[in-house]
């Protein structure tokens, strides 16, 4: 039997510009098949779903003694997989805002899934310190809720205001990309077949007809909401920091650490936009929309970005070492030939060294290059949250307790499990809802400023 | 498209680009119509100048939501950690607003954000199920690639003959005369009512559970849900533990350690006594009032009335109750209302409460130095209303007793 040919290979169609590209977004959610490679997708991430979910399990009913924590390890891969997944969650809020802000048009094509991207990267976040304070019928503890008790969470702990940072900053991201999606779910509902597509999409767009002085509003809302994204997606990642920083714990304790971390966020956030753009625009024949050149631009940002972590991984030494406090420099020392340097030097190799193949044209318009790169940077995020955790915690003050921690394969599972939601909920993203923003790419297209008016 | 005239609700023009659409509005606007708008796949550039709309009042609102967000965070943080729930941590201040810098900036911008999202909705009219432009054919392609001016029947310049000679001269794709909406139901879809109500209800449940717990009680022991977390393997506070000299797993504070209600200098206030003497006067700055009186009966009645009973004649229900064994060994609780109690220094009556007496157990561990004192003025009151001469007694209160 030959092969089916994909839908997505043939050219959209539409008699002028605007109707192609709203042609060539909708019939992903159209077709009624996806292609091959997303049911392959989907099925690894379910299958990853479903080793979360056992180990969860297996977490509840035994408690959290199957984690690798121990004395003095006591924060591990819990907080490090929260920390690389919130970090995660930066890129999305970033592109759509501010690069909104400073008008840098091309975001268009890839804003919509960086967004979607950011919100299922900080579900996964939320979940760690959930599971991690092994009593998971008392997190409700963490929000302010008047309780038999009669206690309060502590306002002056950095555990506290990340409660507040990354509980906003999952709210806010939520309606900023529900706002964002309204007229496209207005196409989406005025081009349903089926009287239940035309119904979901229909209450989802809540009437939305184009109006332009109901567009005068949501642009003028759309500006606002990006003016308070900004700033708000720069602290929820200072916010995590202060978690270490305001700690006196040597390799932790440091100024340089709220726009360190956001840098990696920005970083770590983009290396992941592509991880999934790359595979994605070749799936659904969006290869018109998401073009190399935004590819490109985005590469320039993960080396730019790369090299803001690697001038913060050498300040940390150089503070250090100009400090002149022992413990600092001990830490530092320890951290790149104790016995962790393996990890260190893994970070290292993968956030500084792998994209400086990006001085390269040639390389950073290869989009499968740009891939491998943005697989190895996510590698790279984890191993520095990890650095950052286990290097400090394991050999502190006292030499007396010293240890070596070794995650258990619980501490994997969970992590893989992770994975696995995270795809899921970006699939189902892919297949149901307008991965584009076909309002924004309409409206930057030459053809809107009557340039291009169809003539030729 | 024919129609009866009352059925008319207004006329589409349909363009092909932004700037036919742009260049009609123009038009539109300068022939002074109000009642009528636009309809794009995207929002236009310039399209606001050209249709004549005002700015938007939407960003006051969301500064008043930020304002509202800004004073809950204050007030959140300073009823919760300053005022209602007072602990000390890392010996930081209870209220210092350098500390709660973060969640102002936080829940300032989640109202606000709220405030941008609803607000928006609010001011455009949404959600809005329905519009008579929905039952023409031709409009569906409004969210893809068709540009459209709609002029109502409303409006007070609207004149059929006059609007269709003003929409033609704007070289439309098509003008299309539009009728009133009555085919859409104003019913909500019953699916739709369903699945609401089905959600509505089971979203009750587990508060219908959390209230539940709440209003019962149970003689079962509590679900361990997770048994390495409540069988912990460490040394707990009443267990022996051979790392330290004096063999107790308990570390009491050091000597010297004062605790936040402690005031080691003021003898007066927490051993009732001066130079060795038992004082005869409450501590400078002890309150009394109806509040500390209301504070030292209810106390007393938790804490020494089962055994003195509640008007202090000795006769509490552990004292009925010993009379009743008749053991012998007996020793009754005292009668309160005693003369030589009511001589008695209250600094000494302090020092009962506190370190006990003879037969009687030391309070102090269970009550707070403020609220021995309460107890000793509620004592004083007691004994005060046993010894009352007859004259000092209202009218009613003598008839009472009579
Ligand atoms: C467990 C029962 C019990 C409780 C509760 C109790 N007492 Fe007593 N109290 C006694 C007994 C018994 C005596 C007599 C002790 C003796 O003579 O050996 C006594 C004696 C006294 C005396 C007389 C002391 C003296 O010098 O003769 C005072 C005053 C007194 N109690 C006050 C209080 C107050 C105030 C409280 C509440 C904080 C209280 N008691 C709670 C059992 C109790």
């Amino acid at each position: 039997m030959a092969m089916a040919q994909s839908p997505f290979d043939l050219a959209p169609q539409g008699e002028n510009a605007f109707a192609r590209i709203t042609h060539n977004v909708a019939r992903v959610a159209e077709v009624s098949k996806p292609p091959r490679g997303w049911y392959i997708a989907f099925g690894i991430a379910l299958s990853l779903l479903s080793v979360f979910g056992v180990s969860i399990g297996w977490l509840f009913w035994q408690g959290i003694g199957i984690f690798g924590n121990m004395n003095p390890v006591f924060w591990a891969m819990p907080i490090v997989n929260f920390v690389f997944w919130v970090g995660i969650g930066h890129a999305g809020t970033l592109i759509s805002a501010i690069l909104y802000l400073l008008r840098q048009n091309w975001r268009t094509a890839i804003n919509r899934f960086a967004e979607a991207m950011t919100i299922f990267a900080v579900i996964c976040a939320g979940i760690f310190p959930g599971l991690h304070v092994g009593r998971p019928w008392l997190p409700y503890w963490m929000f302010p809720l008047p309780n038999q008790m009669s206690m309060w969470p502590q306002f002056r702990s950095p555990l506290e205001w990340d409660v507040f940072a990354v509980g906003t900053y999952f709210t806010v991201s939520t309606l900023f990309w529900y706002m964002g999606m309204i007229p496209d779910f207005g196409t989406f509902r005025d081009r349903s077949t089926t009287k239940v597509r035309k119904m979901v999409y229909g209450l989802l767009a809540m009437g939305w007809r184009g109006s332009s002085r109901q567009w005068h509003r949501y642009e003028r809302a759309y500006l606002i909401l990006a003016a308070l994204a900004t700033p708000l997606v720069l602290s929820v990642h200072s916010v995590v920091s202060f978690d270490f920083a305001t700690a006196q714990l040597p390799g932790w304790h440091a100024t340089i650490f709220p726009p360190y971390f956001v840098a990696g966020a920005i970083f770590g956030g983009f290396a992941m936009v592509v991880t999934l753009a790359v595979p994605a625009r070749q799936f659904f024949g969006l290869k018109r929309i998401i073009t190399v050149g935004h590819l490109e631009l985005m590469a320039k940002i993960i080396l730019a970005t790369g090299m803001m972590v690697g001038y913060a991984y050498s300040m940390e030494f150089f503070i250090a070492w100009y400090g002149g406090n022992d413990y600092e420099m001990f830490t530092f020392f320890n951290r790149a030939l104790g016995p962790y340097a393996w990890s260190y030097w893994c970070m290292i190799f993968c956030n500084v060294v792998s994209p400086q193949v990006f001085w390269s044209k040639k390389m950073r318009t290869n989009p499968w290059v740009i891939l491998g790169v943005g697989v190895l940077v996510n590698i790279g995020m984890w191993f520095e949250r990890f650095v950052i955790v286990i290097t400090s915690l394991s050999r502190d003050f006292l030499p007396s307790s010293w240890g070596y921690y070794k995650p258990t394969f619980w501490d994997f599972s969970l992590l893989a499990g992770s994975f696995g939601l995270f795809f899921t909920l970006f699939l189902l993203f892919c297949r149901y809802l307008p991965m584009v923003a076909m309002a924004e790419v309409k409206a930057f297209h030459p053809s809107a400023h009557g340039h291009g008016d169809e003539h030729h | 498209m024919s129609h009866h005239d009352d059925d008319l609700h207004g006329l589409l023009a349909e363009y092909e680009t932004p700037s036919a659409l742009v260049a009609a509005c123009k038009k539109v606007r300068d022939a002074g119509y109000a009642k009528w708008d636009t309809f794009t796949p995207f929002p236009i550039h310039g399209i606001e100048k050209a249709m004549g709309i005002r700015m938007t009042g939407l960003p006051w609102i969301v500064l008043a939501a930020a304002l509202v967000g800004l004073a809950s965070a204050v007030g959140l943080q300073w009823w919760t950690n300053a005022v209602d729930y007072k602990f000390i941590s890392s010996g930081k201040p209870m209220w210092s607003i350098p500390a709660n810098v973060p969640v102002y900036f936080e829940l300032t911008v989640l109202f606000s954000a709220f405030a941008a999202l609803f607000g928006m909705l609010i001011l455009n009219n949404l959600p809005q199920p329905s519009h008579p432009l929905d039952h023409l054919q031709a409009f569906g392609r409004v969210t893809d690639d068709r540009f459209f001016l709609y002029i109502e029947k409303g409006d007070a310049k609207f004149d059929l003959a006059e609007t269709q000679r003003l929409l033609d001269g704007t070289h439309p794709v098509t003008v299309d005369a539009v009728n009133e909406d009555r085919r859409t139901s104003d019913q909500l879809p019953k699916p739709l009512v369903l699945t609401a109500a089905v959600i509505a209800v089971l979203a009750l449940v587990p508060f219908a559970f959390i209230a539940k717990a709440r209003a019962t009680k149970t003689d079962k022991p509590k679900i361990h849900a997770m048994g390495d977390m409540d069988w912990q393997i460490k040394f707990q506070a009443q267990q022996p533990n051979p790392l330290f000299q004096d063999g107790m797993a308990m570390r009491a504070p050091e000597p010297g350690t004062v605790a936040l209600d402690e005031h080691p200098d003021d003898e007066h206030l927490t051993a009732g006594k001066v130079d060795g003497q038992f004082v005869r006067t409450f501590p400078a700055g002890f309150k009394v009032d109806e509040a500390t009186m209301a504070r030292g009966k209810e106390r007393y009645e938790i804490f020494c009335a089962p055994c003195h009973g509640m008007s202090g004649n000795g006769d509490g229900p552990v004292a009925q109750r010993a009379m009743t064994l008749a053991e012998g060994t007996w020793v009754p609780p005292t009668a309160l209302g005693q003369d030589y109690l009511r001589q008695m220094a209250v600094g000494q009556l302090y020092d009962v409460v506190t370190n006990g007496v003879r037969n009687m157990p030391a309070y102090g561990s269970q009550l707070a130095v403020d609220d021995r004192w309460a107890v000793v003025l509620y004592l004083r009151a007691l004994q005060k209303a046993k010894a009352a001469p007859v004259g000092e007694l209202t009218d009613a209160e003598r008839a009472a007793l009579k």
